[in-house]
């Protein structure tokens, strides 16, 4: 049993964090989401350079290792300064899939790009009637002849917008709810009768409603097994929830923290707020559900890397009290600081909604809690 | 990271399993798998049986008797015991005063008292609290005033668990002028029980048990040689002291056995047609309590790792005595909301160590009610959890 970081993952950790607390202020940020892109070309190519877009894929692949830990450590520091770029959405999640499912001709058509910051991508998977059921897909793919044509609509699709190619999950057979019959595709995002709506997520990040009329596709766009792409798709996105529990530590580590200092320097009734016992341990417990976060972030990473069939369950439980603690931290970080923590011009606000958003995508706390019972 | 154990660690492991399994006499592991008591001479038997296997003093260092366990280690052995229903080791001696002995005591209280700590021939207990000085320790009034080669102790300590089995009692006691508040007046004492002038009278808890003591003291003579460390220097070892308590405070692998064990019980219990764990309102509270005992278990787990480190277990420690004591506290909640209507029988012969007969209601019913009053104090004891709180914010938060 072992708490350490590697070598390599302690250098990694230093180089986001150094990136994050130089290059990426709330000032800088908030240039960012204004863009039309909603992030910085210029960091993307940054992150390429420095190798990150490589932590997530295995080195067959051509990637650093893939360790679910290495992905823990880098998340966790782009938590802490809520970084747009769509690291997960690309890379963790269509890349992760096309790594886990590609044969070699895609994985080097697609991963090279990816990894050398050139291509976007996107899972577009959710769908309005499934809530968090993966296995509910109602976007079809019938074959006519060698192609297959696609229709459907998928909702809420995280950086659909920017991403050149989209892996899609379809049903090929079966009933809309069948855990059998689902595949995946990779689409070009310019073919005839893809429509991508594109819109701005309210944590500051950039997401698709994305239909499909009639889109042919050909057949060597199949990802692995026709019918069969449920359990890589849980898989992935397995590793996505990490992800965001990594990112949600990360950034609960810097609200309590901003939040403590607030009140060590706001004055009301001749004092520092900080003086106050009703917030003391308010802050206390902030502190505390942050240290309890962080634990169970620490254990499902481990557990996804021991990959002994408790992953999921790990995975289930981490998320939920993850997002329990992020509800807490994110509420009372605003609360302690009062009027201007709903307003726009602090950065509270901002880590307030990314702490919420992240409780709601890839299961609530409730679903989690259900699938853990499971 | 990783969370594997190493080949070494599951030879260990297979070895404590063995050794329970040869040395833990079912009579003991029965009683502590119900959640009740064992007779004195029953606690001193077994840690005797642990000092002769070597394994007593699981927290200290070699050289003293400890058995230099890495952090692992001590995990293995407290999740292995907990599972197998060996008896808690009775901490005062063993975990609380030797310590402060062995850190801060000259070598001839060393050799005088930790070979009969660790082979448990003397009964220890704790003399901190008094009726006016509870959450506010450092206000306590017991006095020890220089008469000669001795002081002269007065004054009244209470909540001394199993004050009534001690045969010495490590006290706090002031030093200094009376009216100070001031924590450097205060002076740490070990006391023989035998003193005349030492009188012990019963409180009893919720329970209807008597687990607990007042300690009164009419003119104890006690020998200065039995002041560790320097006068004044009192509150600086118990409170280095009450750090190390706090990380086993949290009893995660006692919750553990604990909650897998109500699992088990609300699948046979009925409830409307079903059992209780398809109850998807009380299977809900399981799931969180669950969750909330993994991020503790983890939380252990780095503080050990940290400790292993070289740091000492710091001001984060306060983390594992308040969620550690409202965890178990909510599973003794969930054993009486599952006992339902047999929460209430209070047959109070059946919790006595010789009782023979057949208990009132299903498993663990019939203890539920009592130990959930009971365990009240948990949040109360070693640091009230809002004291914790405190700690955090001026420790860890610096506010």
């Amino acid at each position: 049993m072992d708490f350490s970081y590697s070598e390599e993952q302690q250098m990694l950790q230093d180089s986001i964090s150094k990136f994050v607390a130089q290059d990426y202020d709330f000032d800088t940020r908030k240039k960012i989401i204004q863009t039309p892109e909603g992030f910085s070309t210029e960091n993307w190519k940054l992150f390429a350079d420095l190798g990150w877009l490589m932590v997530p894929f295995g080195e067959a692949d051509g990637g650093l290792g893939g360790s679910a830990t290495d992905l823990m450590v880098v998340m966790e520091e782009l938590g802490k300064g809520i970084v747009v770029e769509p690291y997960l959405a690309c890379v963790v999640m269509a890349g992760g899939l096309v790594a886990e499912l590609g044969s070699e001709q895609q994985k080097q058509e697609i991963l090279g790009p990816v990894m050398a910051g050139e291509r976007q991508l996107a899972f577009a998977f959710a769908e309005a009637q499934g809530r968090y059921n993966l296995a509910d897909v109602g976007v079809r793919a019938q074959q006519q002849g060698d192609d297959w044509i696609v229709d459907g609509h998928k909702a809420v699709v995280l950086n659909g917008e920017a991403a050149e190619q989209l892996v899609v999950s379809v049903r090929t057979a079966g009933d809309r709810t069948d855990a059998a019959g689902i595949s995946l595709l990779v689409i070009d995002a310019g073919a005839p009768g893809v429509t991508r709506k594109g819109y701005q997520t309210v944590d500051g990040q950039r997401a698709a409603e994305v239909t499909f009329d009639r889109v042919t596709v050909p057949a060597g766009a199949v990802l692995g097994p026709v019918d069969q792409a449920l359990p890589a798709i849980e898989k992935v996105i397995d590793r996505a929830t990490l992800a965001v529990c990594a990112e949600a530590v990360g950034a609960m580590e810097v609200t309590y923290k901003k939040t403590v200092e607030y009140t060590k320097t706001r004055k009301q009734f001749g004092v520092p707020l900080a003086k106050f016992q009703a917030l003391q341990h308010r802050m206390a417990e902030m502190f505390m559900e942050y240290e309890l976060a962080r634990s169970m972030l620490l254990m499902a990473a481990m557990q996804l890397d021991a990959s002994d069939g408790l992953a999921p369950k790990a995975v289930s439980a981490a998320k939920n009290r993850i997002g329990k603690a992020a509800r807490l931290i994110g509420q009372e970080a605003v609360q302690l600081h009062g009027g201007i923590g709903v307003t726009e011009e602090l950065d509270i606000g901002h880590y307030f909604k990314r702490l919420t958003t992240i409780q709601f995508i890839f299961g609530s706390g409730d679903y989690h809690l259900q699938r853990y019972q499971q | 990271m990783n969370i594997d154990l190493s080949p070494a660690e599951l030879d260990f492991q297979a070895q404590v399993r063995q050794f329970l399994e040869e040395k833990l006499p079912s009579h003991y592991s029965d009683r502590v798998l119900k959640g009740l008591y064992l007779k004195k001479e029953e606690y001193i038997d077994w840690q005797k049986t642990l000092y002769q296997q070597g394994w007593a003093a699981t927290n200290w260092p070699v050289e003293h008797g400890g058995t230099g366990w890495t952090p692992t280690q001590k995990y293995i052995w407290a999740n292995e015991c907990a599972e197998a229903g060996a008896p808690d080791v009775i901490p005062f001696g063993m975990k609380m005063v030797a310590p402060v002995i062995y850190t801060y005591g000259n070598d001839e209280q060393k050799e005088r008292f930790l070979p009969d700590i660790l082979a448990s021939n003397v009964w220890w207990c704790q003399g901190y609290s008094e009726p006016n000085a509870g959450s506010d320790l450092a206000s306590l009034k017991t006095t020890a005033v220089r008469d000669g080669d001795d002081y002269l102790v007065n004054g009244t300590k209470t909540w001394t668990t199993l004050g009534h089995y001690g045969d010495w009692i490590f006290c706090l006691v002031r030093t200094g002028r009376p009216e100070e508040k001031n924590q450097e007046a205060i002076s740490f004492l070990l006391i023989d029980m035998t003193t005349p002038g030492i009188t012990v009278s019963p409180i009893i808890t919720l329970d209807g048990h008597r687990e607990v003591n007042e300690v009164h003291f009419d003119n104890v003579r006690v020998p200065v040689a039995n002041r560790v460390g320097e006068e004044g220097g009192g509150w600086t070892y118990a409170k280095v002291l009450l750090t190390h308590e706090r990380t086993g405070i949290a009893r995660v692998a006692n919750s553990k056995r604990s909650l897998r064990q109500l699992k088990k019980l609300a699948a046979e219990t009925g409830d409307g047609g079903a059992t209780l764990m398809e109850n998807p309102s009380f299977a809900q509270k399981i799931t969180e309590v669950e969750f909330d005992l993994m991020a503790l278990e983890y939380t252990e787990l780095r503080t050990l790792a940290a400790v292993s480190t070289g740091k000492a277990p710091g001001p984060e420690s306060s983390i594992l005595k308040i969620k550690g004591t409202e965890v178990a506290q909510a599973i003794d909640e969930l054993y009486v909301e599952m006992a339902g209507y047999y929460s209430l029988p209070f047959v109070k012969e059946q919790f006595e160590p010789d009782f023979a007969g057949e208990p009132v209601g299903p498993g663990m019913a019939a203890d539920s009610a009592p130990h959930y009053f009971n365990n009240r104090k948990a949040s109360i004891y070693g640091g009230s959890n809002e004291i914790q709180k405190n700690i955090i914010c001026k420790a860890v938060l610096g506010l």
